[in-house]
């Protein structure tokens, strides 16, 4: 017995399918159904798809960081910290509130660059390691870290423990005799600037790309 | 007289009722009336055909106790799913503190309210043990092997969706405890390379933990995922009939050569 499927003609004509008309390839049902299937598809996408980006939205989205006054620039030293608390969510009350340590550059240990952003040293406390709150001991001049044992030394850097890079910063700023801090930044083992990256995200080596700049938050541009 | 019939236990003789005596007309009009009601609803819906097949199964000689784990954690889920409706009628994922608020008034003021929350907290630990003890029953008598290499996939699935679902109800105290763990817990996401960074965006809702943040988790903790494991739930209970379960490993199976020598 020959095989059906080899012996049929695609023109439905051939095929004796009643109503077909010369040159027809695809059957009324066939396309019928192909059409039922697309408008489906089309419907559910018509929801599926803005839910879907109204979910990944805040992915895309850059994050406004304003400037927010910490006090007189005759209040900082270059020996010691002093604790501020900034805004880093709004409207979330306490929640949003976090703690910068504030410090004047002090030429003799700060080898980075000087530039218009770092008159003024201002450290978060997040922990790199997976972002606990460090507090800063003067006894120890060291950063110390609750959750795993994470310790910084007094520039932020890694003295011990399971960070992986040095404590974020922020920029700052003087306006008319009074310092503002501004939007956050992730730095190397150099003190290099980068845009905010995750605690636990390394950034020596090849950490930078493994770990991608993400839309959401951004340093300022060319710093 | 009603069409259902539900298979008899087998019971002894002097345990079943006694056969009505000819010429009797005493009914019970109450059973009656029960039977006949489930009787129109099987007419139209053939459910009894669907209840049957699903509960009178055979079951290999050997089954025992270890064999309720499973249906020990379809319980813990199922009173899980009902603490968790009755909480969200208390519960605000408020961040700016009505939700810590929400949370101690349900503990320190509504009625039962201390025992319900406690039977979600601690029912979710429980949950989990289950299923790691559920888990390890499969495995050690060999369960997972064809063809119920499917129903593992699906078991797995699961287990990983019940600890998003510890993942995200940690947070929902807004205690400080939730909230440094759930800080440290979306950082571990972020530890990812290359995806990490853009999970954590998405878990947070952005770059901080923010206002949206909390309702976020609130979302994919009592919406999202509960859906998912019920419908994965029943793939898994569907499977388990369609296929049966297996003997336990120690149980030789009858070898027809040997019962005709022996006889």
């Amino acid at each position: 017995m020959p095989d059906r499927h080899q012996t049929k003609s695609k023109y439905t004509t051939d095929r004796r399918i009643p109503g077909a008309f010369e040159g027809e390839t695809v059957t009324r049902r066939r396309f019928m159904t192909a059409s039922a299937h697309t408008y489906g598809g089309v419907a559910t996408m018509m929801f599926v798809l803005p839910s879907l980006a109204f979910a990944l939205g805040p992915i895309f989205e850059e994050q406004d960081q304003p400037w927010q006054d910490v006090g007189a620039a005759d209040e900082f030293d270059e020996k010691s910290y002093i604790p501020k608390t900034i805004t880093i969510a709004s409207g979330v009350g306490e929640a949003g509130k976090s703690t910068v340590y504030m410090r004047r550059f002090d030429p003799k240990i700060d080898k980075e660059p000087k530039d218009e952003y770092n008159d003024f040293i201002a450290v978060s406390t997040r922990c790199m390691h997976l972002g606990c709150p460090v507090r800063y001991v003067p006894a120890a001049e060291r950063f110390i870290c609750p959750c795993h044992g994470g310790v910084y030394n007094f520039r932020g850097e890694v003295d011990g423990g399971p960070p992986v890079r040095p404590l974020d910063r922020f920029y700052t700023r003087v306006r008319g005799g009074r310092v503002e801090v501004g939007p956050r930044f992730s730095v190397n083992r150099e003190i290099k600037r980068f845009s905010p990256r995750d605690p636990g995200q390394a950034l020596d080596g090849i950490g930078q790309y493994l770990y991608p700049a993400r839309p959401s938050i951004r340093k300022l541009p060319n710093t | 007289m009603p069409k259902l019939k539900l298979p008899a236990p087998p019971l002894p003789d002097r345990l079943n009722p006694r056969p009505k005596r000819p010429g009797s007309t005493k009914t019970k009009p109450l059973a009656e009336a029960g039977i006949s009601a489930i009787d129109w609803v099987d007419e139209r819906t053939s459910l009894s055909q669907g209840a049957r097949w699903m509960m009178f199964r055979k079951i290999p000689k050997g089954t025992n106790w270890f064999y309720t784990l499973g249906s020990a954690t379809l319980f813990a889920f199922l009173s899980q799913t009902v603490t968790g409706v009755f909480l969200a009628m208390y519960y605000r994922p408020d961040a700016a503190g009505g939700a810590y608020e929400s949370v101690r008034y349900i503990t320190n003021e509504v009625f039962l309210g201390e025992f319900v929350r406690g039977m979600h907290k601690w029912g979710s630990s429980v949950m989990v043990i289950l299923i790691f003890l559920h888990m390890a029953r499969t495995f050690f008598f060999g369960a997972y092997k064809y063809p119920r290499e499917l129903n593992w996939v699906i078991g797995v699935a699961l287990l990983v969706l019940t600890m998003a679902m510890s993942f995200t109800g940690y947070l929902l105290p807004f205690d400080q405890r939730s909230y440094w763990a759930t800080i440290v817990g979306v950082n571990i996401n972020g530890t990812g390379p290359f995806v990490g960074p853009y999970l954590s965006d998405f878990l947070r809702a952005g770059p901080e933990f923010g206002a949206t943040t909390l309702a976020r988790f609130y979302a994919i903790h009592m919406l999202l995922i509960p859906g998912i494991l019920a419908a994965l739930i029943g793939a898994h209970l569907y499977l388990v009939a369609k296929l049966g379960t297996t003997a336990p490993p120690w149980i030789k199976a009858d070898d027809p050569v040997q019962k005709e020598e022996k006889a």
